[in-house]
């Protein structure tokens, strides 16, 4: 089932309530439906347009250029490591190559348990604390060979399922607008000048 | 001179603190902390005035953008088309210059006083509704944010007639998916349109004039917007009196690299050098192992680089721009005489070339030649003439003088920031950033790494 499930459309109508033009919801929606399905199917393309009032193509075209989104399934646990500069000059290239050798597999590749893909990323904005890395987007920071040796054993295990939600899942909170505190969208046809600025002209 | 686990790399010091002051709490990121500590006493001191005059305190503080422009924020706030309705504000949270480490800080730390900056800004530029666009990468930011907007709802400091005022706004938590680009203005607003985050050109598409759905928009950085709190508690002239004229009020730094304790600094703006930051004992403690500074880059990946001649000059917009070079986003990143050279213009250059947008060939196609010159130079197969070719790739890029610090050593004179471009974006010129101070200022080492073929080499069978 890879069309959004009741639940999930609810929390998408919501999300598209907050724009003043529904197009904008695209990208928070194909967020929704990796988390549901661990990553983009065409029938979640096809249905987000359809909610979205645009094009199939159009969706994946605005899909495919955010690295986030993936188009096949990949791991429970993303673990990108950082190549960039700064993690670079203390030892990100070697944390790389230490994956590499833990995992059994090059940046881009997937265990054969389904439990891991690695990627080689860009700066992940912790750049005085590196070699840094992300699994599912949550930071680790300074990690030695060590560090990482423990933390791939912790996620086998399963001591981090607290922490660390299946790849797909971004934030366990979610906005929430109640109707009677929202002040409502501002449509940009709406030629309006806003009350506090009416008062003091 | 200390450190929280809450907050990695922050480092705390005997300074003003403007946007970092609540860092020492483990629970700063919860409305009951904010309200303990003055939050929402800024908004409420917005709120006693008419917006006009909310927009002179923050045109007269000199409220620099810390996106990576450094353009006034009062002043951006005054270019969009007089009367024309509905104005959008969209918060730029997308932080992913290389080196540059401080918005996701102010967002995991302090997400009320973000959108209390948020509000302010909305109230005195007339601005309709806000975006809060957050990088994708950063899953806690989302869930902090998210939760303060939830919290700030319920107690009625966000949407309608807030504190019982007219003044009515929404905040909306946006998420971004993974693309560097998108951190330019126009590919933000393109992105939040739902669609690719290409950047458009300007003119026209100034955001200020022509931005979200085509309407007038601000576009402000997290920690530029952050500022706004303190301001309007503590008034324009406590605001200026820390810092220099042209450059008041603190900033957030990163320094990272080969210093013994790299961290991020909440700075005096203007007067601090980058020899205090590297050397002082209140910031970084000089370069690890003893070793010796060879170079050090001030502003971001996208910086021309500076020496250890330069180690004087302040962190001072103006005058890091007359000696070649910019503030950028805050990044400051040290190397030390271990450093191999050619590898760290090649890890800075990939960067902008693998997140070039495609619509420039320049930056398409000269972005990926210069990251694969560099990157057989830097495996061993470079040849002689391939020098020629990463300036004359880079120059297809950034036509003319580059500006580049000058060095005494080299007998080169300063060429001021910024440089030409044949590009749409800054992307394009940003790789060849890197190559040109690199090859400029240690050539030696890449001539160093450059086969010299007397014939073609043969692979010989195993
Ligand atoms: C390629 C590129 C990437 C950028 N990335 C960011 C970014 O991640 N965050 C940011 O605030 N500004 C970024 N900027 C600067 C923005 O275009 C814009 O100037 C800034 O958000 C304005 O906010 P400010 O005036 O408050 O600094 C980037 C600019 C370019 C050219
Ligand atoms: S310079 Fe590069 S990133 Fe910027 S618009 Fe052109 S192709 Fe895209
Ligand atoms: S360079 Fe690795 S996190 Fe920024």
């Amino acid at each position: 089932m890879s069309r959004l499930n009741a639940a999930n459309l609810e929390i998408a109508r919501e999300i598209m309530s907050r724009y003043p033009v529904v197009r904008s919801a695209t990208i928070p929606l194909l967020h929704l439906s990796q988390e549901q399905n661990g990553y983009v199917t065409r029938e979640a393309m096809q249905q987000i347009a359809e909610l979205v009032e645009s094009t199939a193509a159009e969706v994946y075209g605005t899909a495919s250029f955010y690295e986030m989104f993936k188009f096949e399934p990949i791991g429970k646990y993303c673990v990108n490591i950082c190549r960039s500069i700064s993690c670079h000059l203390v030892g990100g290239d070697d944390l790389v190559e230490h994956a590499e050798h833990v995992l059994g597999i090059k940046p881009g590749g997937t265990t054969a348990d389904g439990l891991f893909t690695l990627e080689a990323v860009e700066c992940m904005a912790a750049c005085t604390e590196g070699p840094t890395l992300q699994v599912n987007y949550r930071h680790r920071f300074r990690v030695t060979h060590q560090d990482f040796d423990q933390l791939i054993d912790d996620l086998r295990a399963g001591r981090l399922d607290a922490e660390i939600p299946p790849h797909g899942t971004l934030a366990r909170e979610r906005q929430h607008i109640p109707a009677d505190k929202a002040a409502g969208n501002v449509s940009p046809d709406t030629p309006i000048t806003p009350a506090w600025m009416e008062a003091a002209q | 001179m200390t450190t929280y686990p809450w907050a990695a790399g922050y480092v705390a010091g005997d300074r003003p603190q403007i946007v970092t002051s609540r860092f020492h709490y483990e629970d700063s990121y919860t409305l009951e902390r904010y309200l303990a500590s003055g939050g929402y006493e800024g908004l409420k001191a917005a709120l006693a005035k008419a917006a006009p005059a909310v927009h002179e305190d923050v045109k007269g503080a000199t409220v620099l953008g810390r996106g990576g422009a450094g353009f006034p924020a009062g002043t951006k706030w005054g270019l969009t088309p007089a009367g024309k309705y509905p104005r959008y504000l969209v918060v730029n949270g997308d932080e992913s210059e290389p080196g540059t480490y401080k918005d996701r800080l102010l967002m995991e730390r302090d997400p009320h006083q973000l959108i209390e900056g948020c509000l302010i800004a909305c109230y005195a530029a007339g601005l309709s509704q806000c975006f809060l666009y957050i990088r994708g990468e950063m899953a806690l930011a989302h869930e902090r944010v998210g939760r303060a907007l939830n919290e700030a709802y319920a107690a009625g400091y966000v949407g309608k007639n807030i504190l019982g005022t007219k003044f009515s706004v929404d905040i909306a938590l946006h998420w971004g998916a993974g693309a560097y680009v998108v951190g330019e203005e126009t590919a933000l607003i393109e992105s939040l349109e739902g669609k690719r985050g290409e950047p458009r050109l300007k003119p026209p598409y100034f955001p200020a004039a022509i931005g979200l759905y085509g309407q007038p928009t601000i576009v402000n950085n997290v920690e530029t917007l952050s500022n706004l709190p303190w301001l309007l508690c503590n008034g324009v002239e406590a605001y200026t009196a820390i810092g220099t004229q042209t450059s008041p009020g603190t900033r957030m730094v990163a320094v990272s690299g080969h210093v013994k304790r790299p961290g991020v600094y909440e700075i005096i703006n203007g007067t601090t050098t980058f020899r205090d930051l590297l050397y002082g004992d209140e910031f970084c403690q000089g370069i690890r192992n003893g070793n010796e500074l060879k170079a050090f880059v001030p502003g971001g990946g996208s910086a021309p680089w500076f020496t250890p001649e330069q180690l004087d000059l302040p962190f001072e917009g103006r005058l890091v721009g007359a000696a070649g070079s910019m503030l950028g986003s805050g990044a400051i990143m040290v190397m030390d005489s271990t450093t191999d050279i050619p590898k760290a213009a090649l890890s800075l250059t990939r960067f902008y070339a693998h997140e070039s947008c495609g619509q420039c060939t320049p930056c398409r196609e000269g972005g990926t030649w210069l990251e694969r010159i560099l990157s057989r130079i830097c495996d061993g197969h470079g040849t002689s003439s391939d020098l020629d070719l990463l300036i004359e790739v880079g120059t297809s890029i950034c036509p003319g003088d580059f500006p580049h610090a000058s060095s005494t050593k080299l007998g080169l004179e300063a060429t001021p920031f910024p440089y030409k471009m044949t590009t749409i974006c800054f992307v394009g010129p940003s790789a060849y950033a890197p190559v040109h101070s690199a090859l400029t200022l240690f050539r030696e080492e890449f001539e160093a790494k450059i086969v010299k073929r007397t014939s073609i080499p043969v692979t010989v069978g195993h």
